[in-house]
């Protein structure tokens, strides 16, 4: 099953697609883990004697046996460890629920902060940003969200926010930001000098020097979701020297997310096709047909 | 799923925006969003972006009876669907407070503006009349909606063609699209809402377009 996940490697899988276990894939329970079985990743899960894909996107592969799917969307659903960014909506008792674009409300402990007792309660006004860590998130139970690391120390996380712009962009955008060596953020850390909280559930935090500086670093932000490298560059080095960035005005035709999408417009067709992954290239052809 | 909170940085930051009349898309204070219309395949069949805000409208047509209080004019139909596709705080089956404004004021704007002939609509009066059926599909919810659907709507009712109709004494044919060319219907004017909002009394945003 290892080689036939490892064939698979950089296509686009849907969901459906399944991978059945040969018999030397099963361990028995008294022996110790073999170099050469695979841990299903994000998209991957495992149902009896085989592997189903269940969400749409590249597969995707890490040395030695990790296999994960890459996909493209703005719906987040909550998994153990990432942190997000969440917005308090109500006080009940001891606990805090926080809205974090989920089906689902999170709970989290007025205890889960660094250096809260019982006497000493932390500063959380209903409508306050938090930048917190899942707990416990799994289909069953309810999200719990916590603001301190194993050893206690807060580690950048918990309440921030004033006096900057939250905006949602999709889940593979903030993954792109956040995979190390990024040209995403080189580029946009290059533009102002600004402070930046990325969220894995879309939601990122933006605060500059003025105004018109977070205003013009969100919009290209959201902007630079279907732009080649070249492209986006010229954008940003338009935007850094004063020129008016809005979305309308870019002057780029309208794309959609994902997969081959025909637009019938009074005077042009317009082929859009967008890919997944990290290399995102937009491939835009216009034609212009007599009806 | 309800809708997300307003977060107390981002209420903040639009109150100071205001101030200095900043609009969070680069937007002048008095510009719209850019409208793009496109058609379907079918008579009637019309999408409405607004920005990221989008509509699909299809119109189709049916032979009724009509109403008791008016014999000899056609029946209009409006409806608009919120569907989750749209936004995740909406729910599907359910008649929200948006949902019932959305449909009241389409009917209003519509219905109300006589902006159809409803009498070239007859077919036999007091028997059979056609009733033309709106119905608005929202895909993509990012903000006035009203105004999308209010342009989507006469767009597709401009855009639609009824079946040819002959009556022989008591008989009454419907042609085919092949038999004979369908007929546009008779529209005098097109009423178009325009969302103008207002802050602290004061208006943010012109509504012409």
């Amino acid at each position: 099953m290892l080689s036939a996940l490892r064939d698979k490697v950089g296509q686009v899988l849907l969901p459906g697609d399944t991978f059945v276990c040969q018999p030397e894939d099963t361990l028995s329970l008294s022996a110790s883990a073999r170099k050469d079985t695979a841990v299903c990743g994000p998209g991957l899960r495992r149902s009896g004697d085989r592997v189903t894909v269940c969400v749409s996107g590249l597969l995707r592969h890490k040395a030695p046996n990790v296999f994960w799917i890459q996909a493209h969307g703005k719906r987040y659903v909550p998994a153990k460890g990432e942190c997000v960014i969440g917005i308090v909506t109500a006080k009940s008792g001891d606990v805090f629920k926080v809205d974090v674009g989920a089906s689902e409300l999170a709970s989290l402990s007025y205890l889960s902060f660094e250096g809260a007792t019982k006497r000493n309660r932390p500063n959380v006004q209903v409508g306050d940003l938090v930048y917190a860590q899942f707990l416990v998130a799994n289909k069953d139970m309810e999200p719990e969200l916590v603001c301190i690391d194993g050893a206690g120390r807060a580690n950048g996380m918990g309440v921030f926010g004033a006096g900057g712009l939250m905006v949602k962009v999709s889940l593979g955008l903030v993954r792109r930001l956040l995979a190390p060596g990024s040209e995403l953020m080189a580029d946009l850390s290059g533009l102002f000098p600004s402070e930046m909280v990325l969220g894995l559930n879309g939601r990122v935090w933006v605060k500059s020097s003025s105004l018109q500086q977070t205003l013009i670093i969100t919009n290209l932000l959201q902007s630079c979701e279907h732009l080649s490298n070249e492209q986006r560059r010229a954008l940003f080095l338009k935007g850094q020297t004063g020129g008016a960035v809005t979305g309308s005005r870019l002057g780029l035709p309208c794309v959609h997310n994902c997969g081959i999408f025909m637009q019938k417009i009074t005077e042009y067709f317009v082929l859009c096709i967008g890919n997944y992954g990290s290399k995102i290239g937009v491939l835009i052809a216009s034609f212009e047909i007599s009806i | 799923m309800k809708d997300t909170p307003l977060s107390n940085c981002e209420r903040d930051f639009l109150l100071k925006a205001i101030e200095e009349k900043k609009r969070l898309d680069g937007r002048q204070t008095y510009d719209y969003r850019n409208i793009k219309i496109t058609f379907g395949t079918d008579y009637g069949c019309c999408f409405v972006d607004l920005g990221k805000t989008r509509v699909m409208a299809q119109v189709s047509c049916e032979l009724v009876a009509p109403k008791e209080t008016r014999p000899n004019e056609g029946v209009l139909f409006f409806n608009i669907e919120l569907s989750p596709m749209a936004s995740p705080a909406f729910e599907q089956g359910r008649q929200s407070e948006l949902s019932v404004k959305l449909n009241r004021q389409l009917e209003r704007c519509f219905r109300n503006s006589k902006c159809i002939d409803t009498e070239s609509l007859c077919v036999v009066s007091g028997e059979k009349v056609w009733q033309i059926r709106v119905d608005v599909h929202t895909l993509n919810h990012d903000g006035n909606l009203m105004d999308a659907a209010s342009i989507a709507a006469i767009t597709a009712l401009c855009h639609f063609r009824r079946p040819d109709v002959s009556i022989q004494g008591e008989d009454i044919t419907v042609y085919t699209p092949e038999e004979r060319d369908p007929i546009p219907l008779s529209i005098y004017h097109m009423p178009i809402s325009s969302a103008s909002p207002s802050f602290n009394r004061e208006r943010i945003c012109c509504g012409s377009m």
